[in-house]
């Protein structure tokens, strides 16, 4: 069972750094502010997600497993407010010019 | 294989540094100036120094990185004037040397270091019993170099004065940045009612964790002012004029409160700033009780900038 458990954790948080992978080349090479922005959320969400979700069952108590789940609760809530105060600068920037 | 992260690690915070000090544009030497913080946060992580790496999260990346980034907003427009100032070869020149010169002398000092280097840590660890106080650095905060503290709380108070004398005349006294105009039902308004209530029960945990775990009332006060101004930013309330009476009352009430035990323990302990046999804990948590509200003001004040409205807004 645990040797499941490891596979899983082993799998998610490749999985999750690949993510990381994806969206900081997406960040790098997309063409346009948008875009760009769409790659960082999408490493951040789904990849810390499967990061976390990954490290849950090496967890020896439930508190630490609730404090994973909350970290990216938090990130996911920090992540669409910045997302969303960027996208509203940028608007704003192209309406004036 | 940790020794490989640990190598990576270093050569990233190696190569962020020398990148913060080359990059031409103050803004992008800002972003790798708060990138360096973080990895510096994890590279105490791994040093076992978790107090510190608290600190460096909170104040070196977070804290300072805004300070860092609204300094190079309002440097931008001076900013091109300033590279076209070129300077001459001979002063480049000597600019290097005294940098080679600087960077020597620190590495022979530092190599000067005997083996194994002069510490306290043993004194410490032996009479750390005496101050009740289970998390050691908490104990050399608060007791076994209190006056360093209360220097570094004055430091902040005189930093704030010395924001608050960059307002105009007009605006003096008034409250600091503009009000802010969110769209109530945005995200940002959101997040800032969603966000405090979190944040002020990890805030006060981290504080009151101090005396036994790592944490303090400087990390705290850190959450609990980035809550303040991220309500504030969200325009759910207003930054408060810097001549109300409360205001100018609560962020100098900490070090008053120090000074008075410090004073106090100059009767009756015979040192100032000591602590009579029995009362270390509960007189160190006066402290830490007192300089908590002060240093929420101080540091959310401090990232608002200095006045700019003034009467009549």
């Amino acid at each position: 069972m645990s040797g499941f458990l490891d596979w899983w954790t082993v799998v998610a948080v490749v999985a999750g750094a690949f993510f990381f992978l994806a969206g900081t080349v997406g960040l790098l090479r997309f063409p346009d502010s948008l875009t760009r922005l769409h790659a960082l959320t999408k490493a951040d969400n789904l990849g810390l997600g499967l990061v976390v979700l990954g490290l849950l069952p090496q967890v020896d108590s439930l508190a630490a497993g609730l404090k994973l789940g909350c970290v990216w609760l938090l990130v996911l809530l920090s992540g669409a407010t910045a997302g969303q105060l960027i996208t509203r600068g940028l608007v704003r920037g192209s309406s004036q010019t | 294989m940790i020794e490989v992260l640990n190598v990576a690690l270093v050569a990233l915070v190696i190569g962020l540094a020398v990148w913060t000090v080359v990059a031409r544009d103050a803004y992008a030497a800002v972003i790798g100036f708060v990138a360096y913080g973080l990895l510096l946060t994890l590279v105490w992580v791994q040093l076992r120094g978790i107090d510190v790496a608290l600190t460096e999260a909170a104040i070196g990346g977070g804290l300072t990185g805004a300070l860092l980034i609204g300094a190079a907003a309002r440097l931008r427009g001076t900013e091109s004037a300033a590279r076209a100032e070129r300077p001459g070869s001979a002063t480049r020149l000597l600019a290097g040397l005294v940098a080679v010169a600087t960077g020597g002398a620190v590495a022979v000092c530092v190599l000067a270091l005997p083996t194994p280097p002069p510490t306290l840590a043993p004194d410490v660890a032996a009479n750390l019993a005496v101050t009740e106080v289970g998390n050691p650095i908490t104990a050399v905060l608060l007791a076994f170099r209190a006056v360093d503290t209360l220097l570094e709380a004055i430091v902040l108070l005189f930093a704030l004065v010395g924001v608050w004398s960059l307002a105009p005349d007009r605006a003096w006294g008034g409250a600091p940045g503009m009000r802010q105009q969110a769209d109530p039902d945005g995200m940002l308004a959101y997040a800032a009612r969603l966000l405090p209530p979190i944040g002020i029960v990890a805030g006060a945990y981290i504080f009151w964790v101090g005396a036994d775990h790592p944490g303090g009332k400087f990390q705290g006060a850190t959450i609990l002012a980035a809550m303040w101004l991220l309500v504030i930013m969200a325009g759910l309330t207003d930054a408060p004029r810097i001549d109300r009476r409360w205001l100018r009352w609560l962020i100098v009430s900490g070090p008053l409160a120090f000074m008075a035990v410090g004073v106090a323990g100059a009767l009756s302990a015979g040192a100032f700033l000591g602590y009579p046999e029995g009362f270390a804990k509960p007189l160190i948590l006066v402290i830490e009780f007192a300089l908590m509200p002060t240093l929420t003001l101080i540091l959310g004040l401090m990232l608002l900038g200095p006045p700019r409205r003034g009467e009549s807004s």
